[in-house]
């Protein structure tokens, strides 16, 4: 990818306004600016929740049940109260009333199954790692001794791990609810039964979305300041959330919202796992509370790996119709999706953000979606990166891919058939939703053109004759997305108690220098930067002038944060927004500085000057500082240039792009290595391509992830068999491959600044991408589907027996093979001695 | 999370090491680099109530000749191992298989003795020691004495060590020109291996006169391949014998079934990286 | 308890501290060095990658009282007077995001270039295979090295 911008369509819309553009005359707007949160970042003055340290504070562990589901028959934490250093031991029951039940925010169903969730449990334990006590000692290694002290018993009601399983309601996981079932949640367009009535082809598969735990680099961690003589709270929480988080203590605790103050100090990724409100976070709040003095938990990994969200879990049962031609004529999808335990704060919502783009970027005639939600007993379920839309894109991408297969049909020209041409937007979609733009040919144009499509081919088949050891596959993924956050009406249709707007407010300072006020909590993003290209070229003011001030509620008042690829969208078009009602406000008084009428003042590079004379102006530095004086205000003008934009989408934006991949499988081990992997993306209009091109190849990371590397396992008994780093594997450096990207921009038309979201693009298109590929190489043993993630032992298998590999049972658990952290534990390399 | 309280010891030499562990028995553990253990003191897997660090002991580190063998003290952190240049000229096969242990942080404080006498069947050196025919040299209060690699491993996290010795030096007969190969296999970098192979080869004219081959991973303790082994001694150095020799690499071996592969994948892959390490070992061309 | 004399980013402390207690908690809460960050306690992550007499080693698998008498370099003491051409480089190429494997990324890298000065893409990754990102996809922490290995280079 180039450094500098292509910038075609992002200046088309920049010209327009006809006003931007920084004192120098440059655009910031498309620079590859670097970070300016990197300074503090590479340095170590970060402020990570865990550094902040306050007078008198204690630190909270809390001890986890280590029980899949059982009753709690007895508890007594007496004794850890006598351990050195302990200030205070609280069981589930000493702070029920207290703590409420942790919210969520989804009811997606009138009739939804909607269990309380308490903070710390008191009569049951549903999950292994469900909170059962908490402990506030004076440093962290004698609250991690004092766990050790409590006594406690549980007798076993049995744990249910398999979704189907569970839907046989044998085993109850909320025994008062009397079902497993969550909810069921429908969705039709189209006339279904037409469409695969008599349908010349017809093609089903059984797609697995394996459990995955989203392992953002930064732990949890939450720090609570009481004000105990004001009953004033400050939560310091490493949270993606902290204005949402504001509003659910105060509906959970009763504790008054104005008394809280939430603040998302730097936060070290979080990629879904930290878009939640956390039984620690209420925890910490009513023991700082309680006590009088502030708090700090922090989870260790392991403990994280139990007692933090994970992602995905669900079971798939597509089935497409076509014409022989390959027309697609329809698809149904029939999905069940593991709750675990609870329901966290949007668990339901998650499968159900991609009901409606599982028809992806094709034509069809009808639709049909049914989603079941089911508890079981494991660790709740919610966001995580790309969080549904990463699901429909490769039931999509992955039964396209078969119904090429059966048509004997390359899938690129399968795909051209079916996708919807650049000339036909805006389309409403069988999903329902309107996409407004895209070009799905221009990406496949390129991508095509960086990968050598051809050529591949050409090998692919020589290695086949030859019966290479070494097999080439080829995968594919024209993806599309739904992100923005919607406009707060779709939320509200689809039952979401909250809204899709973000604000941003510009302060002008008295020097001329810009506060950029966000309600967006960037997490890694980068938005500090961003915004700050936003705003200078808004303005007119230098990029060095800006500062942007999020994640504190108290100089941040209101947003909706940062989740779902919205920040730029909604947020970034808000700080535009936002930044033209200050020029607009800076006119006027501009006008009146020159003695000019408000009409004939014209604003260029950060200057105001009349019409007809060069020699008459103003700099907004100069407004701003005659209007903070404020002695020769025009009449009836307030002396602020301060202003705030409150934005709401009128639509999602679509990202879509084309993922290629090739991948080496050897097939005596069944290794599969990937030889290039090249994503043209389209996102629309970029801010700053470097940070666009960043969150690409994580976002790439994550999916490659996905597809060879990543599963949490449970045991039968419910134990999170992958319960450390050492058994639930992140990729590192030498298990990715270098990636080729680049960009066609195609402008949404959904907001004024043309942009789409960036963050979540890389995760949906790359999974099914590297998954084709490697059903592509097998594709003459008799394979035609893989499970993920596609280990050596499942390709190995599959290529004997032409199956999907089959599952990783964890059985055998107590065995030799540093596998298991019950034996080995801890990194390579021995020193029991 | 967090060790468990001990009593910590800096011992200051081998002796004072060796008095700590006569007076605590099994309640204390040896420190070495302490690369395997942090983690279980971490977990609180290990709980020992004394811990006796032996970084002091300059005695058990660095690496000697003595005639025809080597001798490594137990206390050499794997990355000085991996870069003496006469590990490299006389135990090439132990340079590679440490250039693969974990990370390079890990190495720069894991030692070659703690990874033996840690005894983890999937760690890479135990296999490379039984191949090379190691002895490991034993010290207690009442004096040293000699154990034979293949005697070291007894079961499962499990050696010979008793609870007041410590492992001090690790003898390695010289195997001066041979050509070796470690084979590695593991679904991610940082993963263990699924299945290991050491491999030294003696070659004379065109055929191969001598074949050491350890397998890591595949039972509770290292194995060696002993049927491959025999089977190409005298054997023509192609591939054809050397892939025919390769198909008994999982002979008398018990691999398990868990959740980073089962036991007839195993078997499969210590056939295969087998025939892969002896081939490249032994320089044949693919 | 231990006794420990003990060099951090150029400054001497001489602290009692109790036998279990990780080098990586005594910087963070008794010297109050939180540049350091924790990330896993299995030794996998490598946030916590420091510099112990100049090798790469992780603070959270190495006891405080192991380091007595040693000189020990965090990220909050790489910089002299001027960022280290890896931090500026860092922040060039956009090798970090969230910024939280940074202090272990760097100091590994550190370590990585002084054995060898002039890496390979393959050997950098391999050099950084003890260390965790969750952001980058790790293809601009390789730039990373690469260009402050040759800025390096240049200037030796």
């Amino acid at each position: 990818m180039t450094e500098d911008i292509d910038v075609g369509a992002v200046a088309t819309l920049v010209e327009d306004s006809g006003e931007m553009g920084t004192p120098d005359g440059t655009r910031e707007v498309g620079r590859s600016r670097r970070r300016k949160e990197d300074a503090k970042l590479v340095t170590g003055q970060t402020m990570w929740t865990d550094n902040i340290q306050l007078p008198a504070m204690l630190h909270l562990a809390v001890l986890r049940s280590p029980m899949a589901h059982a009753k709690i028959t007895r508890i007594d934490v007496s004794p850890a109260m006598s351990m050195p250093g302990v200030v205070a031991v609280f069981s589930g029951a000493d702070l029920k009333d207290e703590l409420g039940s942790l919210p969520c925010a989804w009811p997606v169903t009138t009739d939804m199954v909607q269990p309380d969730h308490p903070p710390i449990a008191y009569d049951e334990v549903r999950y292994v790692g469900d909170a059962v006590a908490v402990v506030a000692a004076r440093d962290r290694y004698q609250a991690a001794d004092a766990l050790e002290a409590i006594e406690i018993d549980y007798e076993p009601l049995g744990a249910v791990v398999d979704m189907e399983e569970a839907l046989k309601d044998e085993t109850l996981v909320h025994s008062d609810k009397g079902t497993n079932k969550a909810f069921v949640w429908p969705l039709e367009t189209g006339d279904v039964d037409a469409a695969f009535q008599d349908a010349p082809v017809l093609v089903k598969r059984r797609f697995i979305q394996q459990r995955l735990i989203p392992t953002a680099m930064e732990p949890r961690a939450v720090v609570v300041h009481p004000v105990a003589a004001a009953d004033e709270y400050t939560v310091y929480s490493a949270t993606q959330i902290p204005h949402v988080l504001r509003v659910m203590l105060a509906l959970s605790t009763g504790l008054p919202e104005q008394k809280i103050r939430v603040v998302a100090p730097d936060v070290g990724g979080g990629f879904g796992s930290k878009l939640d409100v956390y039984a620690e976070e209420s925890i910490a709040l009513i023991v700082a509370k309680r006590l009088g003095r502030p708090v700090k938990w922090t989870e260790s990994r392991s403990e994280g790996y139990q007692a933090t969200i994970h992602g995905r879990d669900q079971i798939q049962d597509v089935e497409i119709a076509a014409d022989r031609d390959g027309r697609i004529r329809g698809l149904k999808v029939d999905l069940k999706a593991d709750m675990g335990a609870y329901l966290q704060l949007i668990t339901p919502g998650i499968p159900l953000l991609g009901a409606s783009m599982y028809v992806g970027i094709y034509k069809m005639d009808a639709y049909r979606f049914s989603c079941t939600g089911v508890f079981t007993t494991k660790t709740p379920t919610d966001a995580y990166r790309g969080a549904g839309r990463p699901e429909a894109t490769y039931a999509i991408e992955r039964i396209v891919d078969e119904l090429a297969a059966e048509l004997d049909m390359d899938p690129l020209e399968l795909r051209r058939r079916n996708w919807i041409q650049h000339e036909e937007f805006p389309y409403t979609t069988a999903g329902g939703l309107t996409y407004d733009t895209g070009n799905y040919e221009a990406a496949t144009e390129r991508a095509m053109e960086l990968f050598g499509y051809d050529p591949l081919r050409a090998e692919q088949a020589k290695r086949r004759e030859s019966d290479d050891p070494v097999q080439l596959g080829i995968g594919i993924s024209t993806f599309t997305e739904a992100c923005g956050g919607a406009p707060s009406r779709i939320l509200g249709q689809l039952s979401y108690a909250g809204g899709g707007w973000e604000s941003a407010s510009i302060r002008m300072l008295p020097t001329g220098k810009v506060e950029v006020v966000t309600g967006t909590s960037p997490h890694g993003q980068g938005h500090v930067t961003a915004w700050s290209q936003i705003a200078a070229d808004a303005l007119g003011v230098p990029f060095e002038d800006v500062e942007v001030l999020h994640g504190d509620t108290k100089s941040s008042p209101t947003g909706w944060d940062t989740y779902g690829s919205r920040s730029v969208s909604v947020g970034g078009v808000a700080v535009h927004l936002a930044a033209q009602r200050t020029v607009e406000k800076a006119r006027r008084m501009a006008a009146h500085m020159l003695e000019a009428a408000e009409g004939d003042v014209e604003f260029s590079a950060g200057t105001f000057s009349v019409k007809g004379s060069p020699e008459a102006k103003k700099t907004i530095q100069e407004v701003a500082l005659a209007t903070f004086a404020a002695h020769d205000m025009p009449e009836g003008v307030e002396p602020s240039l301060n202003a705030e934009y409150v934005f709401d989408p009128e639509n999602f934006s679509y990202p879509h792009g084309t993922h290629l991949c090739a991948v080496e499988i050897d097939t005596e081990t069944g290794f599969v290595t990937i030889r290039s992997y090249v994503a043209v993306d389209d996102v629309g209009s970029v801010i700053n391509p470097l940070i666009v091109e960043g969150q690409v190849h994580g976002g790439l990371a994550q999916g490659i992830a996905q597809a060879l590397y990543e599963e949490a396992v449970y045991d039968a008994e419910g134990n999170l068999v992958t319960g450390t780093m050492v058994d639930y594997l992140v990729p590192a450096a030498p298990d990715l491959p270098e990636f080729t990207t680049d960009r066609t921009e195609t402008p949404s038309t959904s907001n004024p600044l043309g942009v789409k979201g960036v963050g979540e693009a890389g995760t949906i298109a790359s999974t099914p991408a590297v998954i084709n590929a490697v059903v592509d190489a097998l594709r003459p043993y008799g394979v035609n589907d893989m499970r993920m993630p596609a280990t050596p032992e499942r390709v190995w298998r599959a290529i004997r027996e032409g199956s999907t590999g089959g599952d990783r049972a964890a059985e055998g658990t107590i065995a030799w093979g540093g596998s298991q952290t019950a034996t080995t534990a801890g990194a390579e390399s021995g020193s029991a001695q | 999370m967090i060790p468990s309280e001990f009593d910590y010891v800096r011992a200051g030499s081998l002796d004072e090491a060796l008095s700590v562990l006569a007076e605590h028995g099994e309640e204390a553990k040896v420190l070495a680099g302490g690369q395997s253990l942090l983690p279980l003191l971490r977990l609180r897997l290990a709980t020992p109530s004394v811990l006796v660090d032996l970084s002091r002991a300059e005695e058990l580190r660095g690496v000697r000749e003595d005639g025809d063998a080597l001798v490594i003290g137990a206390m050499t952190p794997h990355h000085d191992v991996m870069h003496d240049p006469l590990v490299g000229q006389h135990a090439a096969l132990l340079a590679e298989a440490t250039s693969t242990v974990a990370d390079p942080a890990v190495r720069h404080l894991g030692t070659f003795g703690g990874a033996l006498a840690h005894a983890d069947p999937a760690g890479d050196l135990p296999a490379v020691a039984l191949a090379l025919d190691a002895e490991m040299i034993v010290a207690s209060g009442s004096g040293r004495r000699t154990v034979a690699a293949r005697d070291f491993f007894r079961d499962y996290l499990e050696t010979a060590l008793g609870p007041a010795e410590v492992l001090v030096e690790v003898r390695i007969p010289k195997l001066t020109g041979w050509g070796v190969r470690y084979e590695k296999f593991h679904r991610v970098a940082q993963a263990w291996a699924i299945v290991g192979v050491a491999a030294a080869v003696r070659r004379e004219d065109g055929s191969i006169a001598e074949a050491r081959i350890g397998l890591t991973n595949m039972g509770p303790t290292p194995v060696r391949a002993g049927s491959v082994e025999s089977a190409l001694s005298g054997a023509p150095a192609s591939q054809d014998a050397i892939g025919s020799a390769a198909q008994s690499a999982a002979e008398g071996t018990s691999p398990s079934s868990d959740l980073s592969a089962k036991s007839d994948y195993r078997e499969h892959l210590a056939r295969v990286l087998t025939r892969r390490a002896v081939v490249a070992a032994a320089g044949v061309s693919s | 308890m231990p006794r420990i004399r003990v060099h951090v980013d150029g400054t001497a402390y001489e602290d009692e501290v109790e036998g279990r207690l990780l080098l990586v908690h005594y910087l963070r809460d008794r010297l109050g060095l939180v540049g350091t960050p924790i990330g896993c306690d299995t030794s996998n992550c490598g946030a916590c990658t420091v510099l112990l007499d100049g090798h790469s080693v992780k603070s959270c698998s190495v006891l405080a009282a192991q380091v007595d008498g040693s000189q020990v370099t965090t990220i909050q003491g790489l910089a002299e007077g001027e960022w280290h051409p890896l931090q500026k480089a860092f922040r060039e190429s956009h090798a970090l995001q969230c910024g939280y494997c940074t202090p272990g990324m760097i100091l590994a890298s550190v370590d990585l270039l002084q054995h060898t000065p002039d890496p390979s893409d393959e050997e950098i990754r391999h050099g950084l295979e003890g260390n965790l990102c969750r952001c980058t996809g790790y293809q601009n922490i390789v730039r990373a090295v690469r260009t402050a290995a040759d800025e390096m280079g240049a200037s030796a």
